[in-house]
């Protein structure tokens, strides 16, 4: 009983704040600054999670040069610079990684 | 290539969402599996991947709870963490503008990092918002059902899974976001947003409950608006009225 309460209780914290701007969207028209500040989150919350993925590796920071994520980012990243399309930055970066795991395993 | 039947627009957000699928595996995996070796009850495990749905915040939830931390706190917790998805959703309104609200709940419910950032880029991609909420769905319902699915197997295989994490996978995660970001990278602004929630990341992570992550965000983002204000410059008399 008590789970199922916490489990709705998570569920409704979760839910609102995804759903709000949602449901609100046609009565709420965005000031100038609010859709400016709205252009950077991607870049800033993205940038976080890769951040903190690359560097902590289960919940550990891994701060050296032997860290594939490392490597396999800095490759992804200069593909992404070169050209545009998602899906030769992802398949760069993943082959990359298969290189460097097998490579540093050994 | 020009089709754009609903099913093939459909088909494509499942198919840009693929990679992040894939590096979300091992995650729903693990969050059975941890569940399972907590002894909750399996319903309670999948409820949580069912009803909340989202990643990080089921992890703190079952940690916490399998140290004793009291209903609210964990609510509480658990809110903060996901309180990144009202940004998320917020920057999504220009989709949902056309549609009824019948559409827009499911699609607020399945809001998650992953769809956020292969809608975005769509978003910045395409001209038109025509055909973003059925690619929309295809991502989010692909990525809905997957995490269910891996958290059910993640339950049955309990305390067999190997050490999953350590495989990586989520370095699918890493180098999409990087794909998504790098490219709209346009103005030295946009530079030092990213710089500064890299720096600020990396310095508080070891902040509870994933609030390095949502001051992190914050910071970077005044920090990307006020260089963009200072060196852009823009006519003053622009910007809504405040009569």
């Amino acid at each position: 009983m008590n789970e199922m309460l916490l489990i709705a209780a998570m569920a409704a914290v979760t839910f609102i704040p995804r759903l709000l701007p949602f449901a609100l969207a046609s009565r709420l028209r965005l000031p100038k600054p609010m859709q400016q500040a709205l252009s950077y989150v991607p870049i800033a919350i993205l940038s976080v999670i890769i951040v903190q993925s690359i560097f902590y590796r289960n919940g550990a920071l891994a701060l050296h040069l032997t860290n594939p994520f490392l490597w396999a980012s800095l490759v992804a990243f200069i593909t992404a610079l070169i050209q545009k399309r998602l899906f030769v930055t992802i398949l760069m970066g993943l082959l990359s990684y298969s290189i460097l795991k097998f490579w540093l395993l050994h | 290539m020009p089709s754009t039947s609903p099913q093939s627009i459909f088909i494509s957000g499942v198919k840009d969402i693929f990679p992040l699928v894939v590096a979300a595996m091992p995650f729903g995996l693990v969050f059975g599996a941890m569940g399972h070796a907590q002894g909750l009850a399996d319903w309670v495990i999948l409820s949580i991947s069912i009803f909340v749905f989202a990643g990080a915040s089921q992890f703190i939830a079952i940690t916490m709870l399998a140290t004793g931390a009291a209903l609210p706190v964990i609510v509480l917790t658990v809110f903060i963490v996901n309180l990144r998805h009202m940004l998320y959703s917020v920057s999504l309104i220009p989709i949902v503008q056309g549609l009824t609200q019948k559409w827009r709940w499911p699609m607020a419910f399945a809001l998650t990092d992953e769809t956020f950032a292969v809608v975005y880029n769509k978003m910045s991609l395409s001209g038109t918002h025509q055909h973003l909420p059925i690619y929309y769905l295809g991502s989010a319902v692909f990525m809905y059902l997957n995490w269910i699915l891996c958290t059910w197997i993640g339950i049955l295989l309990g305390s067999q899974l190997p050490s999953l994490t350590s495989f990586g996978l989520d370095i699918a995660m890493v180098v999409a976001f990087i794909g998504i970001v790098v490219p709209n990278l346009k103005l030295p602004s946009h530079w030092l947003c990213a710089i500064t929630a890299a720096a600020c990341g990396l310095l508080t992570y070891q902040w509870p409950h994933q609030t390095g992550l949502l001051i992190s965000s914050l910071l970077a983002i005044v920090v990307g608006v006020l260089a963009e204000n200072r060196l852009v410059k823009k006519s003053p008399a622009e910007g809504d009225s405040h009569e």
